[in-house]
Parts: structure tokens; C-alpha cells; sequence
């Protein structure tokens, strides 16, 4: 008996003493595993994904700026952040984010341990704002198109420093139409149903629609049938109790969208994943893309000319989607005082911007740096010219309640369902679920 | 407790040589161990439950920590040694996360309800702070007093305007507005004032450490403009800024300089800082975690639109699943029952070939015959010379789902079949032919009960997986087609596809209302096995 008691009193002791040591040896700041009982730490288990990383991650005691993005722009930003840090005799690095960029940076924010800047795109500006996720910053560098500033303001803040833009074109293959910039999408059809010397497309147009919709893509005919997603207010703010989906100018634009599907134009059957590859094997005599589908036709030995997306006749202009990609800076970030001069710099002239260009070609919102690409790749710089005609979609979070209502009404209207029906229904649907 | 623990103890150490070999050295090093590293982990969580105030999580897992203690280093608990580990990780993996669903069931977690309100109120306050035309841009130092606290201040602000060519240096303090410095003249770098008599300038590293402190507590007033107060923006800026947005703690209201004011209230299920003007309700969306009760539930049942999309998913998440066992197990039973013939040659080959569709990677043949039944540019199509618009139609959609699940489920069958085929003993079936039975009726009346004794339970749990087959509905169909006016809903959906949607899909993440799904689907699918597990103990009777 008084064995045991010993033995269990010096167990309890020898457990104390390697417990010290290992608390000692194992305690990381960063690493606090912390089971609890929050979301936003729950979530974080699923959340950042720090194996994706090629390099393994440093530490945050380590690195004085860390910033998150996509594997493309990692790359790219590499260079020009490395001399920008040994300039400001820091140390900042660059980490990929795999997938799901946005909701890891909500739930890392969250839970304290994310980046100091994330890069992204501009429609995540209100729910980053909503989640309380980003701060807002001050742009005072000029000579940056105001659309892409506006597009990263919410609630009349600036919230992104933007830096480069992306928009939708029309892509033409020579050997399949005859007509490189149609003025309307009635011309666009006679011209792809006419061929080239007999030899006619099997699609006249390749635009992605898929079973179930892609609103972002279907916009420049949408916007040009009359149809808008919200009204705006005096004051340039959107209107979220004008929803366009089911008003007038939706439905006659539904009813063309229909025309279109009825016509063959328009297919389900045509989606993200194939759209831009059927265009590459020259299947479909007109594509509309962004400056992304460049690389895969270029691959694809297709030429190809460029043109602003036509509207309908006798209806307005096709105003694509603006998107813009631009850096953010954290809420909870550990070191504010060098991610808001990142920011800050990286606008004031074109050192760091171009220098990402050179490894991954963007459209720049610098109309400096714009001016000096236009000789070197005048087809990727003529997206800077149809973004001019461009209309940023909503970044506010209201557009969480749009995509999926829209998207479906979209693909059934091009299915062959009643326009008017379909899109009063979405509309409705968006109205009830704002609120 | 001791007088009861001596008599039942003393006898056990005293007389029985094996108990008495447990407290061995080996044994007392890896209890040391493990024990440690138990009270370890509990010494290094405890903080940060404490700081993110978790503390029903603190309590817990002191008191799984003391049960450890207690089970391990007495001798009195000697089943509990056994029981506890699968217990314990069977709380941590299983229960832990049903309760947390539960849990979030009750809460309006989702976009724009993740913080406190606390971190609401600061963010929108935060973010309001802002240039406006007129302000003033300036180089700025941070400094303070010599031998003062870099990390705390109190700060001085050196401050030169980038639009003053003559560089006049100004400073201030959170006590003292913006005014020209008079004190000996300041050494000035690239703009910047780098060194000033009785001050010690910050570093750069020492700002960005501090910035916050400096944010919050030295807001320099501005004599000519009352509202405006100077920002330090990083290193070497600041700026003159101003508030959009004011808050009062007495009426728990956020005024805008606008005029407009936003009081707290409920808007929807839950409380947020209500902007009538925006039909959303919330001032720039923005809300915070708070429990908002059943009405997640109540939601579910008196939303008729949703109530009616729960139940049509609901019903062909049943025709799925069912379809699903059937399906897959005739093919199988009956792939089984022919293979498993002895004048069949070559067996083994064939039953390789049949397991190909297993070894194949699951996603991988889902991606692969989505696109195969592609109206215009699909296999399927093509080889048939038909022109089905296979994911446009709800039926063709379901019967699409049912081929590929065929095509993916019955190689599980067929070696299941096949191994409660050979189990049957041959003269099982010997007796049946002497009694005259067809070998129709021995299969039917005979070997297929046998079968089911041993296969039935592997059907529930088929059939359970299948209920919550989320990979083929999401990798397949996406749910499509979609069903114009629903919006939940789609053709295809199951109810786990119809969840993940709401919770992650377009319509913005809405985790709360998702649990309160999740919770409903897991008391459904525990009743429907439960019950199928009920009417499988009537076939064991057979036997």
C-alpha cells in the first residue's frame, strides 16, 4: 500500500516535470491548437492550408509582411516583393493559397492567424467588409482608372489597393466568319451561319452557360437587353430594393437570351469546361472570354482577332463584367504599419506592378504601365480598351442572394423555359431573400 | 475512502504476483510519459481557452484530465483503463461535432455574423475614419519623450506636410493640436524627421509594433478643422482624417455625419445596426454571432417554399438511396450467382475485370461521365447517335444518376455477394435439389435468404451512405437540371447537396440555418437505419 502511494506521488511528480518540458520545447506562438468552441476556429481546421505552400511556412515571427495569394500571382509577386522588403530592410513573403482563398482569409482573419495582405478580386470587397475582415485604406497615387478604384469601394471607403483588370471580349477565328468585329449579335450569327468559303462552324458561339448558369458571363447580353441586377441611388450607392432581375429591362432581356437558345446560339450543353477548348479546336466560330482563354488558344495554334462584345440590334450596349484584382489589408494584421505601406507604394510608381507583369501578364489598372505594354502584347491590351464599356458587377453582399437566382433562371431560359415567368419567379426570389 | 481502499487493495498487492508486475519500471516510465504528456497538452490549452474565454471547454478538459489522472494512477478503476480510450475518442470525434451542429443550429453564424459585436462596432468605426479632398497628406515621424515607452507613448507626432516646399516641421500630442515646432531645429531625411533634441524617434519596426496604441491614443487634433484629426498611416505617413461614423453607447445607435442613424434592432432572425434605407436591413450587412434560438427551425417549417424543397429533396433523396441498393446489388447478386458456377472458366479474370470500376478513384469516373453525357459534345450521344439532353430533363438526370451508380456500386456488390456465396455450403443447395426444387427456386427460396442473413446489414449501410452520397450528386449533376422558379432546390439534389449549397454555395455562407438542416437530416437518416436495422434482426431469425 505505502508503495503504490509512493509510487503514484512520484509518477505525479515525474508527469509534472516532463510536462514543464514539454511545454517549454513545444510552444510555438502561431500553433495554439486551441480546441474551442468558437466557429471561427473550428472552421480554421478546415480553413488555411499551409501544406499547399511549396515552400514550407515561416513563421510569423519570421516574416514582417505576409501576404496571401493564388499560385499565379505568388509567383509573380515573388521578385518585386523580395527587393521591396530588402529595400525597407524587412522580411516579407508570399504564400499560395490553393483553393478557396476568400473563406480561408475570412476564417484565418478571424482567428488572428492570417496574412497582413491578401490579394483578390474586387466582388469580395463587401463580404470581406461584412466579415469584418479588411481595413480600409488610402489611395493617394494617381493615374489609376477610376472604375477599378470605384469597384473596391464599398459604403464610399476605398478598401483595395487595385492593380490589375479583366473583362470580357469577343474572340474570332479567321478561318470560320468573315466578319472579325460584328456590330450586333444578329450580324454575329448571320456571319458564323455564312462561314468562310463553305466551311462553317459547328458552333457559331462558344458562350459558357452550362445546366446550371453562369450569370458572369451571359452579362453583356443581359445588360444589353436592358436588364441590370440593382438600381443605384442618387448617390452612386446600389439601391438593393431595385432589383433588375424581374423588372422590365430582365425581361426583355430574358426574351432575346431565349431567342438565343431557341436559335441554337445559346447552349447548355456549353460550359466552363469546355467553352474556350471547343473554340481552341476550332469548333465554334466566335468565343466570348477574358484575357485568360488567351494562353489556352495561343497553346491551341488557333489565330484569332479581338473585338468588344456587340449587343443586341436596336437595344443598348453589352457592358461586360469589370473585374479587378487588387490587395487587401487584414483586419487583425500583425503588422499594419508595413502592409499599409505596401499598399501605399505599390501604386505610387510601376516598379513592383511591372515587374509582376513580366512573370504573369495582367491588364494593368496603371495607365502608365498600360501605355508601355500596349506594343508588347497588343491582344492582351485590348481587354484594357473593352473594359472602358465595362460595368464592375456589385460587390456588396446582397450579390450572395443574385448569383445562384440569376445563374438558373439564365440556364433555363436558354433551356427553352418561359423568360417572363423565369425571371419574375428570380426576381422575387432575390427580393425575399434580401430581406 | 481510504478505509474502504485499504482492505480491497492491501490484499490484491500483497497477494497476487502478476498485479504486483504492472507497477514494473517499463510500465512506470510510459505512465510517466503519458501522463505528462496529458497534464502537458492541458498546461499549454489552458491559456488560450482562458483568453478566448472558452470556459465550458476549460472545464471539460480539466475534468478529462483529472478522470485521467484518477483512472490511470489508482488502482481502483481497472475496466475504466480499458473503456476510456475508445470513450474518449469516440467524444472527441463523434459526439463533439454533433454537438457543436447542434450547437450552431441555435446562432445566426455566417457571413456577417462571426465576431462579437464588439468587433463589429470597432471595424465599421474603424473603417470610417477617412481623407477627404481637403486633407492633408504628411511625412510623418513617431517619437517619444527620451527614455520614454516606445510600445505605450505617450507619442509625439513630427509632421511635415508633402505639399510645403519649405518643410516646415509641425508636431503634436493627443493633448497638444497640431502646431509649428519651435524647439532647436530637427535634423531632416528624405523628408522625414529623423532625430529631434529630447525625443527618441521610433523605428520602423517599432511603429509597425506599436501602430494600433499610436492609432487609438494619439489622434493630434487639428486647430482649423474641428472634426479632423491626423492619422499615422505607416512608417513615414500620416494623414488628416475624420469620421463618417459615430457611435453612442446610451442609445446603442451608430449615427452617420450624414444625419442618418442606425439603432440597434432585430432585422430578420437576428440584431444588427438596422439602415432602413437599405433593404437588406443592416448597416453595410454587418451583424455579429448571438443566438437567435428555434427560429433557424422555425424557419425550416413555416417557410413554405423551403419546406416544400426540403420535402422534395427529402423524397428523392429516399428514391436515390433505395434505387441505389437495389440496383447495385441485383447486378451484383447476379454477376455473383453466375461467376460463382463452377463450368464458368476463367474466374479469376473475371472477377478482376469487374472490380476495375472500384479501383478506379471514385471522383475521378464521376468528372469523367458528367462529361459524357454532355447533350452536344458527349460520348454517350455520340456512340448512340441520340441527342438526350441528359442533365436538361429531371428524368433523364435521375436515370443518368442511376446508370453511373450502377456502373460505381456494383463491383461492392459483387464481391460481397461472391464471399456470402462461397460461404453457403453445397450441400445446402444438394438437399434442396433431392427435395425437387428447380434451380430457380433453390436460388430464390434458398441460397438468396442465406445470402441476406450476411448481406442485409451491409444494404442499411449502403443505403445509409447513400442518403448522404454527396460526391456523386455534386460531381455528377451539380444538382442539375435546375427547376425554373425553385431556387433552393434542384432537380437532382439530395438533401446533403441541397445543405452544402446553403451553407457554401452562392447564396453566401449561412452555417447557422445550414446546422439546423444537417441536425434534421441526421435524426432522419438515424431513424431510417435504425428502423432498417430493426427489420434485418427478423431475417437473422432464419437462421
Amino acid at each position: 500500500m505505502r508503495v503504490v502511494k509512493t509510487l503514484s506521488l512520484v509518477a505525479t511528480a515525474a508527469a509534472l516535470a516532463w510536462s514543464l518540458g514539454a511545454c517549454s520545447s513545444g510552444n510555438q506562438p502561431g500553433t495554439t491548437g486551441a480546441p474551442s468552441g468558437t466557429p471561427a476556429t473550428t472552421a480554421a481546421a478546415t480553413g488555411p492550408a499551409p501544406t499547399s505552400t511549396t515552400t514550407p511556412l515561416p513563421t510569423r515571427g519570421d516574416a514582417d509582411l505576409v501576404i496571401w495569394a493564388d499560385a499565379n500571382r505568388t509567383k509573380a509577386l515573388q521578385a518585386p516583393l523580395a527587393a521591396w522588403a530588402a529595400q525597407n530592410g524587412i522580411k516579407a513573403v508570399v504564400q499560395t493559397i490553393a483553393t478557396d482563398l476568400e473563406s480561408n482569409f475570412v476564417t484565418a482573419n478571424q482567428a488572428k492567424n492570417g496574412p497582413d495582405i491578401v490579394i483578390g478580386a474586387q466582388d469580395w470587397t463587401g463580404k470581406l467588409v461584412q466579415n469584418n475582415s479588411i481595413v480600409s485604406i488610402q489611395l493617394t497615387a494617381t493615374g489609376i482608372v477610376q472604375s477599378a478604384i470605384d469597384a473596391v469601394s464599398y459604403g464610399g471607403q476605398t478598401y483595395g489597393a487595385p492593380y490589375a483588370v479583366e473583362t470580357l471580349g469577343l474572340f474570332s477565328n479567321p478561318k470560320l466568319t468573315s466578319v472579325q468585329t460584328p456590330a450586333t449579335v444578329e450580324a454575329l450569327v448571320a456571319a458564323a451561319k455564312a462561314g468562310v468559303n463553305g466551311t462553317v462552324a459547328e458552333n457559331p458561339l462558344c458562350l459558357q452557360v452550362g445546366q446550371t448558369g453562369d450569370s458572369y458571363h451571359m452579362q453583356p447580353f443581359f445588360t444589353s437587353g436592358g436588364g441590370y441586377i440593382f438600381g443605384k441611388n442618387a448617390d452612386g450607392t446600389y439601391n438593393t430594393k431595385d432589383v433588375g432581375v424581374g423588372a422590365a429591362g430582365g425581361i426583355a432581356a430574358a426574351k432575346k437570351i431565349g431567342e438565343l437558345g431557341q436559335a441554337g446560339v445559346l447552349k447548355t450543353s456549353i460550359t466552363a469546361d469546355n467553352s474556350i477548348q471547343l473554340f481552341g479546336d476550332s469548333k465554334c466560330a466566335y468565343l466570348i472570354s477574358g484575357p485568360w482563354a488567351i494562353q489556352t488558344i495561343r497553346t491551341a495554334k488557333t489565330d484569332f482577332n479581338l473585338a468588344p462584345v456587340p449587343g443586341f440590334e436596336g437595344m443598348g450596349p453589352a457592358k461586360p463584367p469589370l473585374g479587378i484584382q487588387a490587395f487587401f489589408v487584414a483586419a487583425n494584421a500583425k503588422n499594419p504599419s508595413y502592409a499599409q505601406q505596401f499598399v501605399s507604394d505599390l501604386l505610387k510608381d510601376t516598379t513592383i506592378t511591372a515587374a509582376m507583369n513580366t512573370v504573369d501578364s495582367r491588364v494593368p489598372v496603371q495607365t502608365a504601365l498600360a501605355d508601355q505594354l500596349k506594343s508588347s502584347d497588343p491582344q492582351l491590351m485590348a481587354f484594357l480598351d473593352f473594359s472602358s464599356a465595362a460595368e464592375a458587377m456589385p460587390n456588396i453582399p446582397a450579390m450572395d442572394a443574385v448569383w445562384g437566382p440569376l445563374n438558373q433562371a439564365e440556364a433555363s431560359v436558354v433551356g427553352g423555359a418561359d423568360p417572363t415567368s423565369t425571371f419574375t419567379a428570380a426576381g422575387e426570389q432575390i427580393t425575399k431573400a434580401i430581406g | 475512502m481510504s478505509t474502504s481502499l485499504t482492505p480491497t487493495i492491501a490484499p490484491q498487492s500483497g497477494a497476487s504476483a502478476p498485479k504486483e508486475r504492472s507497477t514494473g519500471l517499463g510500465a512506470i516510465v510510459v505512465k510517466i510519459l503519458f501522463l505528462g504528456t496529458v497534464l502537458a497538452f492541458g498546461i499549454f490549452a489552458a491559456p488560450a481557452l482562458i483568453r478566448y474565454k472558452l470556459w465550458l471547454w476549460l472545464v471539460l478538459m480539466v475534468a478529462a484530465i483529472v478522470v485521467i489522472f484518477a483512472i490511470y494512477l489508482t488502482k481502483r478503476f481497472i475496466p475504466g483503463k480499458y473503456l476510456f480510450p475508445g470513450t474518449f475518442f469516440l467524444s472527441l470525434f463523434l459526439i463533439v461535432p454533433i454537438v457543436m451542429t447542434v450547437q450552431f443550429s441555435f446562432t445566426n453564424f455566417g457571413d456577417g455574423a462571426r465576431g462579437t459585436k464588439e468587433q463589429t462596432t470597432q471595424s465599421i468605426l474603424k473603417n470610417s475614419v477617412q481623407m477627404t479632398p481637403d486633407s492633408v497628406l504628411y511625412h510623418s515621424s513617431v517619437a517619444v519623450v527620451s527614455g520614454g515607452d516606445v510600445a505605450n507613448g505617450p507619442f509625439t507626432l513630427f509632421l511635415i506636410d508633402q505639399s510645403d516646399q519649405a518643410g516646415t516641421v509641425l508636431y503634436g500630442t493627443a493633448d497638444q493640436p497640431l502646431t509649428t515646432w519651435t524647439g532647436a531645429a530637427p535634423t531632416v531625411t528624405g523628408n522625414v524627421v529623423t532625430a529631434a533634441e529630447g525625443y527618441r524617434i521610433l523605428t520602423a519596426a517599432e511603429i509597425n509594433t506599436a501602430l494600433k496604441t499610436i492609432q487609438n491614443e494619439t489622434a493630434v487634433a487639428v486647430p482649423d478643422k474641428p472634426d479632423y484629426f491626423v492619422k499615422v498611416q505607416f512608417g513615414t505617413q500620416a494623414y488628416q482624417a475624420k469620421a463618417t461614423i459615430t457611435y453612442d453607447q446610451a442609445t446603442d445607435t451608430l449615427s452617420g455625419a450624414d444625419g442618418k442613424t442606425y439603432p440597434n434592432e432585430r432585422v430578420g432572425d437576428s440584431n444588427c445596426f438596422a439602415d432602413p434605407s437599405d433593404a437588406s436591413g443592416c448597416f453595410q450587412g454587418q451583424s455579429w454571432l448571438q443566438n437567435v434560438g428555434w427560429r433557424n427551425y422555425a424557419r425550416l417549417v413555416t417557410n413554405a417554399d423551403i419546406r416544400g424543397q426540403f420535402l422534395g429533396a427529402f423524397g428523392w433523396t429516399l428514391t436515390y438511396a433505395i434505387g441505389s441498393v437495389v440496383l447495385t446489388f441485383l447486378a451484383g447478386f447476379a454477376l455473383a450467382l453466375t461467376f460463382n458456377d463452377r463450368r464458368v472458366k476463367a474466374q479469376k479474370v473475371w472477377r478482376s475485370v469487374f472490380l476495375l470500376p472500384y479501383a478506379i478513384p471514385g471522383f475521378i469516373s464521376l468528372l469523367m461521365w458528367s462529361q459524357f453525357f454532355n447533350k452536344d459534345f458527349g460520348l454517350i450521344n455520340l456512340v448512340f447517335g441520340t441527342h438526350l439532353d441528359w442533365f436538361g430533363n429531371p428524368l433523364l438526370a435521375r436515370i443518368a444518376i442511376f446508370i453511373v451508380q450502377l456502373w460505381i456500386g456494383f463491383p461492392y456488390m459483387f464481391i460481397v455477394c461472391t464471399g456470402a456465396l462461397q460461404s453457403i455450403p453445397d450441400d445446402v443447395k444438394e438437399a434442396a435439389k433431392i427435395d425437387g426444387a428447380t434451380g430457380l427456386a433453390t436460388t430464390f427460396r434458398i441460397v438468396l435468404p442465406l445470402l441476406l442473413i450476411s448481406v442485409a446489414p451491409l444494404l442499411v449501410a449502403s443505403f445509409a451512405f447513400n442518403c448522404n452520397n454527396f460526391n456523386m450528386i455534386r460531381l455528377l449533376t451539380d444538382g442539375a437540371p435546375v427547376i425554373p422558379g425553385q431556387f433552393t432546390r434542384r432537380s437532382t439534389d439530395i438533401l446533403i447537396s441541397m445543405i452544402y449549397r446553403q451553407a457554401f454555395g452562392n447564396a453566401g455562407t449561412d452555417f447557422g440555418f445550414a446546422s439546423a438542416l444537417a441536425v434534421l437530416l441526421f435524426i432522419l437518416t438515424g431513424a431510417l437505419a435504425a428502423f432498417q436495422f430493426r427489420f434485418t434482426r427478423k431475417l437473422e431469425d432464419l437462421t
